[in-house]
Order: C-alpha cells, then sequence, then structure tokens
C-alpha cells in the first residue's frame, strides 16, 4: 500500500512544553487511520500537523517532517493555502458559514475560482453535496440557512464543504462525538464510502467508532505513538500492553 | 439503513457458512455412497476434501472474531454472529465424522461384504435429510422446521439400536466376523452421533430465531 502521508521523528511544542514526542507514522493512500488515545494525548495536535493548523498559535514550534507525496509540507515556500486545500479538515463541532446550504458549498469553489461558468459551479456543489450523501435531503432547499438543518446533517454539509475543494486527504477531529447514533452511523457509513476515493484521518474518543471504520489505529499516550497497528490486530491482539489496558478499560 | 458497514461482513460471514455446510453435506452423501457402492477412490475424496473443510473453519473463525471485535454487533447481529460460530464446529465435526466413515468404507471394501446394508442407508439418508433441513431452516430462519428436525433424532435413534442388536448378533454368531462388524459398528455410530449434532445446529437456529436458549430444556 503507497504511502499518502510519511511523518518522521515529529516533534512539537507550545512554548517550553513537548505535546508530541518523535512521531513516525506511514498514513497509507485510500485507507481511514484512526487515531485514538486519552484525553490531552496529543492525537489532535497531531491531527493538525498534518495540514499545520497549528501554524495559527504563536508560540507552536514544529521539528521533524511531514512528507504529502513526498513533498515536505513544513519546507520553505509551501503554500498553505493550497496545502489546506489539499488537506481538508472537518471538525468535531459543525461550523457552517451564516449562509444558505448551497452558499456554503460554493463558498470554497468561488474562491478558489474552480468553476468554468454558473452551471459548472451548480454540478459541483451538487456533487459535493451527493458525495456526502446529503444531497436527497438537502435538494429542495439548496437556498434556505445551513443553521436550519439538524446537527448530523450540519456536519456533512461541512464534509460537503471540504470535497467540494477537490482534496486528496480529509482530516475528521472527532466528526461525531456531538451527533446521535443515527447520524454518527450515517457519517461511519460516509467515511466508509469516502475512503475508496480519499486519504481519511480521524481523531476519535470512541474506540468502537475507530474499530468500525478504520484500516489502520494509531494510539496516543502523553503526546508518544505507543502502537501504530492494522485496526484488526489492535482489537483482537495489540502488541502493546499499555494498548491492550486502554482499550479494555482497565485504565487507572 | 440500508448500508451498514457491519451488513457486508454478516452476508460474508453467511455465504461462507452456507458454503461450509453444503460442503459438509457432500461429505456424508459422497462416504456413505462410498460404503455402500464399495468405491473406495470416493472414500479417499472424502478424506481430502476434509482439508478444506478445516480451512472453512479457520476462515469462518477469524472473520467471526474480527464482526465481534470491530464492528460490535447487536441484537440479531449479535445472535448471528454467535449462532454462526457455534455452528461451525459442529458441521466441521459432522464432516470430521463422515471421514471416519469413509476411512471404514476403505477398510470394508477390501473385505467380503457382510450383510446387505439397508438400516445403515436408511440411517445416513435420515441424517443427510436432517442436516439438509437444518441448513435450510438456519438460511430461511425458520424454528418451526428447526424443532420439527429435532424431533427426527429419535428415528436415528432407533435406527441404530436396530442395528446395533443386530451387528452384536452376528458378531456372536459368527466371530471371524467381529473386525467387519466393529467397523460397521463405528459406522452406525458416527451417523448416530450426527443426528445428534444436527439437534444441536437446530437449537442454535431457534437461538437465532427467537433469542430462545432450548438446549437442555425438556420443552423444545
Amino acid at each position: 500500500m503507497q504511502s499518502k502521508i510519511s511523518i518522521s521523528n515529529l516533534n512539537f511544542y507550545y512554548g517550553k512544553d513537548q505535546a508530541l514526542h518523535d512521531i513516525t507514522l506511514e498514513i497509507p493512500e485510500r485507507q481511514v487511520v484512526a487515531f485514538i488515545g486519552p484525553s490531552g494525548c496529543g492525537k489532535s495536535t497531531f491531527l493538525r500537523t498534518l495540514n499545520r493548523m497549528n501554524d495559527t498559535i504563536p508560540i507552536a514550534k514544529v521539528d521533524g517532517t511531514v512528507l504529502i507525496d513526498g513533498k515536505d509540507i513544513y519546507s520553505n515556500g509551501t503554500d498553505v493555502v493550497a496545502l489546506r486545500r489539499k488537506v481538508g479538515m472537518v471538525f468535531q463541532k459543525s461550523n457552517p458559514f451564516p449562509k444558505s446550504i448551497f452558499e456554503n458549498v460554493a463558498y470554497g469553489i468561488r474562491i478558489n475560482q474552480m468553476h468554468k461558468n454558473k452551471a459548472d459551479l451548480h454540478e459541483q456543489v451538487e456533487k459535493a453535496l451527493y458525495d456526502a450523501a446529503l444531497w436527497d435531503e438537502v435538494k429542495d432547499r439548496l437556498t434556505t440557512s445551513a443553521f436550519g438543518l439538524s446537527g448530523g446533517q450540519q456536519q456533512r454539509l461541512c464534509i460537503a464543504r471540504a470535497l467540494a475543494v477537490q482534496p486528496e486527504v480529509i482530516l475528521m477531529d472527532e466528526p461525531a462525538s456531538a451527533l446521535d447514533p443515527i447520524a454518527t452511523q450515517k457519517i461511519e457509513e460516509l467515511i466508509v464510502e469516502l475512503k475508496k476515493r480519499y486519504t481519511i484521518v480521524i481523531v476519535t474518543h470512541n474506540m468502537q467508532q475507530a474499530a468500525r471504520v478504520s484500516d489502520k489505529t494509531a494510539f496516543f499516550m502523553l503526546g508518544k505513538l505507543v502502537e501504530f497497528n492494522a485496526t484488526q490486530k489492535m482489537f483482537t491482539n495489540p502488541d502493546e500492553k499499555l494498548t491492550e489496558d486502554y482499550i479494555t478499560g482497565r485504565f487507572g | 439503513m440500508e448500508h451498514r458497514i457491519i451488513d457486508q461482513q454478516l452476508n460474508v460471514l453467511r455465504d461462507k457458512i452456507l458454503l461450509l455446510g453444503g460442503t459438509t453435506e457432500a461429505a456424508l452423501h459422497r462416504a456413505m455412497q462410498s460404503l455402500t457402492t464399495r468405491d473406495s477412490p470416493l472414500a479417499e475424496r472424502v478424506l481430502e476434501d476434509d482439508r478444506i473443510i478445516d480451512q472453512m473453519e479457520l476462515e469462518i473463525d477469524r472473520l467471526s472474531v474480527e464482526i465481534l471485535a470491530l464492528q460490535q454487533p447487536a441484537a440479531h447481529d449479535l445472535r448471528f454472529v454467535i449462532s454462526v460460530a457455534k455452528i461451525t464446529p459442529i458441521l466441521e465435526r459432522i464432516a470430521d465424522h463422515a471421514s471416519n466413515i469413509a476411512q471404514a468404507a476403505l477398510v470394508l471394501n477390501n473385505e467380503p461384504q457382510l450383510k446387505n446394508y439397508i438400516d445403515l442407508p436408511i440411517m445416513a439418508e435420515n441424517a443427510a435429510e436432517m442436516l439438509r433441513n437444518a441448513l435450510d431452516a438456519f438460511t430461511s430462519e425458520d424454528a418451526e422446521t428447526s424443532r420439527k428436525v429435532i424431533l427426527q433424532d429419535k428415528v436415528i435413534d432407533k435406527c441404530y439400536k436396530r442395528v446395533f442388536d443386530e451387528l452384536i448378533e452376528i458378531m456372536i454368531d459368527n466371530p471371524t466376523t467381529t473386525t467387519s462388524a466393529a467397523h460397521l459398528l463405528f459406522v452406525a455410530k458416527h451417523l448416530e452421533r450426527i443426528g445428534d449434532y444436527v439437534k444441536d445446529i437446530c437449537e442454535l437456529n431457534v437461538y437465532l430465531t427467537e433469542a430462545a436458549f432450548i438446549k437442555h430444556s425438556p420443552k423444545i
């Protein structure tokens, strides 16, 4: 399986505090990789290093390398906007713009000038909504406010918004933690569907979710990568005792 | 609910156990045929196929564990995986009994035929029919048929008693027949055990369909 993202010896600091220690990890193309671990273990911080979202934190410092398709995203001259287009992100709390459903998805296409004309824009918006498994639910109300959608629908709208700018990698930070089981199931089904075309990295507190949707799982603790393994192996016979203790709830 | 992630894996599991069931049925049929038609190459084939059946069992074991660990099935899904995981080794053991019959055939086919095989084919037919009906009832989740199949085991037990008495008599009358008669006795015992195993499958069918444990219960 070809690597989409190669992380080597990555260290991350918030001022003097080191949040990530010497992480080395390969994220395979068109697979789902889940990051699990207790709160404060660094999994979200690590996820955010993959599209340089941590750049916005003034005291943050990174060393080590993150290669996406063989190119170091922390090298001088990296176009961070282009990087974030290529590596899209979906957050824990859905954050639609205070605009219509259509405009939420059209926004990224417009500012990146990815459409030829109005009809093409419509087509791209429809495709993104369709791919996010939302089209059927919103096709008759595209001009209404995105805030009128349910929590689960808003989250799928955010996924559609991320898909609209044609990314290659989608980072998801707890995408279903605020949703009920049915909306969660829809998101999980969507993740499994999307991995046919995208590389997906998902941070989740819900170990069962990691088990259900991911091909590989990384377990973090105290800023260190404890184990990275095939999900099937991780949840039936992990290599590390610490992983076993965590996934069986024996943590004290 | 149409595209649940777990559904695809449950369908694979269903296909695999039905294939195992069909292969086991074929093994039993061939084993008995190798005995009644004195076809030793066919008996050899049953022994060879047993290795395939063992591999099928391992695959189903692996997949069942994977589904339990990764998909956390609940309710009917959970009962389905549990039933499959419990029915699989039963089918594998039925296939082992078929292999044992084939082994007996290899010995008996080299000796003059002791007697006309009458009751043994009847027992085998009953066992095969029970197995077929049990597997059909599993597929269609038919608890009623499963309960009927359980009752059918009594026919096999009666037949076994008749064969047992007859073979003991033959041995007493003519001690030179002891080896062949003992092999036939084992064949009868294997068929009788297959009937018991099919009963176990039917009990699991009822569990799958109704979530009721009828094993060790006076009422079915």
